[in-house]
């Protein structure tokens, strides 16, 4: 029996006084895609910072593919990545620059075959020689994402992935990442405020709200269970009332 | 397939080179930031030069020893360009927003301390030796005539310059770029006591005390010793490198105390706010 590529158990994470994120388990299986949904100051982004060791947990167990992650960070973040639109990549550099110096810091042995076939996989070829400071917002979210992808993780976390993205773009992105999933097997978290993305991505969505999962289940159970046609719909009573008494697997 | 793709062994070196080739990109587009290497130590080579020649004329202690004041100076810079060269590597990261990239990454902490070290060394080699070599020409004044003990001089400095950079880098972690200034200013508290144009006796008692609980001042007295005597002084290089583990440990200590504080505290994301 394989290892959940995520396995989360009672994970807490205190500022002082304030609980950013109280009790949280969870589980994403390998080849699987999760969404974190939650209004801002839910935790989503907190827990995502505490399963990629950018925050060290006040206190519960995080194993990623296995591993311990807060006793083999170096072990573990060697075999996941992330993308967020909120982190830049060194802007000075070129793109090609940027993705050599990321390609040898993850370990990729062919560093020359994997970045061709990112550029070419995401349509890089001719923002080669561009410096990334120079990129609008969807090539950036594009380099973003090479770079995410440049050692292949097994397990991908996504936070807001197709923020500042036209339509189009973010489309073809989504389908980017349903065919490596396919491809690889690889587990997918995903934080995000886009529902369309979350019901075409996600096969469980984990409800947020003030640290806690309060419900979760697939998006066609959601909708199901709290009776409304949509799940903006479920996302707005969650984040305004919280879950409905008696419902929901944590509280 | 990510295994296939991926290496597991030998990393370390791997990683510490993706970060050293990372600032070599960033040297080879940027010619200020080479300018800026080098030009300090040759401007204070330079002035260090004509008030050498000055004093040939007025002092007879200068007179025994010509090269002493320049070979100080370019030590001096050693010690200055190491530190500046480990915390400015640092800081690259903090103006670039990669710090959280590579907080992310496979790279530990102490392969981050590694690459610094070895950024700090590249970049006082890149601000140091045009300056020596001018001195040569301007001067007839070569610090390399010191041979081996040269060596043993630049080392001592340059891992002094890397423990207070650690230092540097820690105290930023903690409090924010607001302390950026300190990477500039933090050597220079320990100048006047660091026996660089002067041997350590002339200070008053207490500030010897202090002086000798530094690697500098052996250092440059061993300097000195060399230049102006003749001799090679073990006991002092001896001296020094006890005194450099010492504040290497610490550094690194503070360093990895200062990391791990930043990420119990969610700091490394807003360092650069």
């Amino acid at each position: 029996m394989t290892s959940p590529a995520i396995h989360v158990e009672d994970l807490v994470k205190r500022f002082g006084p304030i609980v950013a994120v109280d009790g949280v388990s969870f589980q994403v299986e390998q080849g699987e895609t999760v969404a974190l949904l939650g209004a801002n100051g839910a935790g989503k982004t907190t827990t995502i910072s505490m399963l990629l060791g950018l925050l060290l947990p006040s206190s519960g167990s995080i194993e990623i593919l296995g591993s311990d992650m807060t006793r083999r960070p170096s072990q573990v973040l060697q075999r996941i990545n992330f993308s967020s639109p909120y982190v830049d990549l060194p802007r000075r550099l070129t793109v090609q620059q940027n993705l050599v110096f990321f390609a040898r810091l993850y370990g990729v042995t062919d560093v020359r075959a994997r970045l061709a076939e990112l550029a070419r996989d995401l349509e890089l070829e001719g923002l080669w020689r561009k410096r990334t400071g120079q990129l609008s917002a969807g090539q950036k979210t594009r380099v973003s994402l090479a770079k995410a992808m440049v050692n292949r993780p097994q397990v991908l976390l996504l936070d807001e992935p197709t923020a500042s993205l036209d339509p189009d773009t973010a489309d073809w992105l989504r389908g980017y990442l349903e065919s490596y999933q396919a491809e690889t097997g690889a587990a997918i978290l995903l934080a995000s405020h886009n529902m369309a993305e979350v019901e075409r991505l996600a096969r469980r969505v984990l409800m947020l709200r003030l640290g806690r999962v309060v419900d979760e289940g697939t998006p066609s159970h959601l909708l199901q269970r709290y009776g409304r046609a949509s799940l903006e719909d479920v996302f707005l009573e969650i984040a305004r009332q919280g879950a409905r008494p008696g419902e929901g697997t944590a509280a | 397939m990510s295994d296939l793709a991926v290496a597991n062994s030998g990393g370390a070196s791997r990683r510490i080179g993706a970060v050293v080739l990372r600032h070599l990109y960033l040297l080879r587009t940027s010619w200020p930031r080479i300018f800026e290497l080098m030009y300090w130590p040759t401007i204070q080579m330079v002035l260090w030069g004509f008030i050498t020649l000055f004093l040939l004329q007025h002092s007879s202690l200068i007179a025994q020893a010509t090269g002493v004041l320049i070979s100080a100076v370019l030590l001096w810079d050693v010690l200055f360009r190491g530190q500046l060269g480990f915390s400015l590597s640092f800081l690259e990261e903090i103006w670039s927003r990669n710090l959280a990239n590579l907080a992310v990454s496979p790279l530990t902490p102490g392969e981050f301390l590694s690459a610094l070290m070895v950024l700090s060394l590249l970049r006082t080699l890149i601000g140091v030796l045009p300056a020596a070599g001018l001195a040569i020409l301007f001067y007839e004044v070569s610090i390399f005539e010191m041979g081996l003990p040269l060596l043993a001089f630049f080392t001592c400095l340059l891992v002094m310059g890397w423990a207070i950079g650690m230092a540097v880098c820690a105290l930023i972690l903690r409090v924010g770029q607001g302390a950026e200034s300190v990477a500039w200013l933090a050597i220079f508290l320990i100048a006047p006591v660091s026996a660089i144009y002067y041997p350590v006796d002339v200070l008053p008692a207490v500030l010897q005390w202090i002086a000798w609980t530094l690697p500098t001042a052996p250092t440059f007295e061993g300097m000195r010793a060399l230049l102006m005597e003749g001799v090679f002084r073990g006991d002092l290089l001896l001296h020094a490198l006890v005194l450099n583990a010492a504040y290497l440990v610490v550094g690194c200590g503070l360093f990895l105390w200062s990391y791990r504080v930043a990420r119990a505290r969610g700091l490394i994301l807003q360092v650069g706010e």
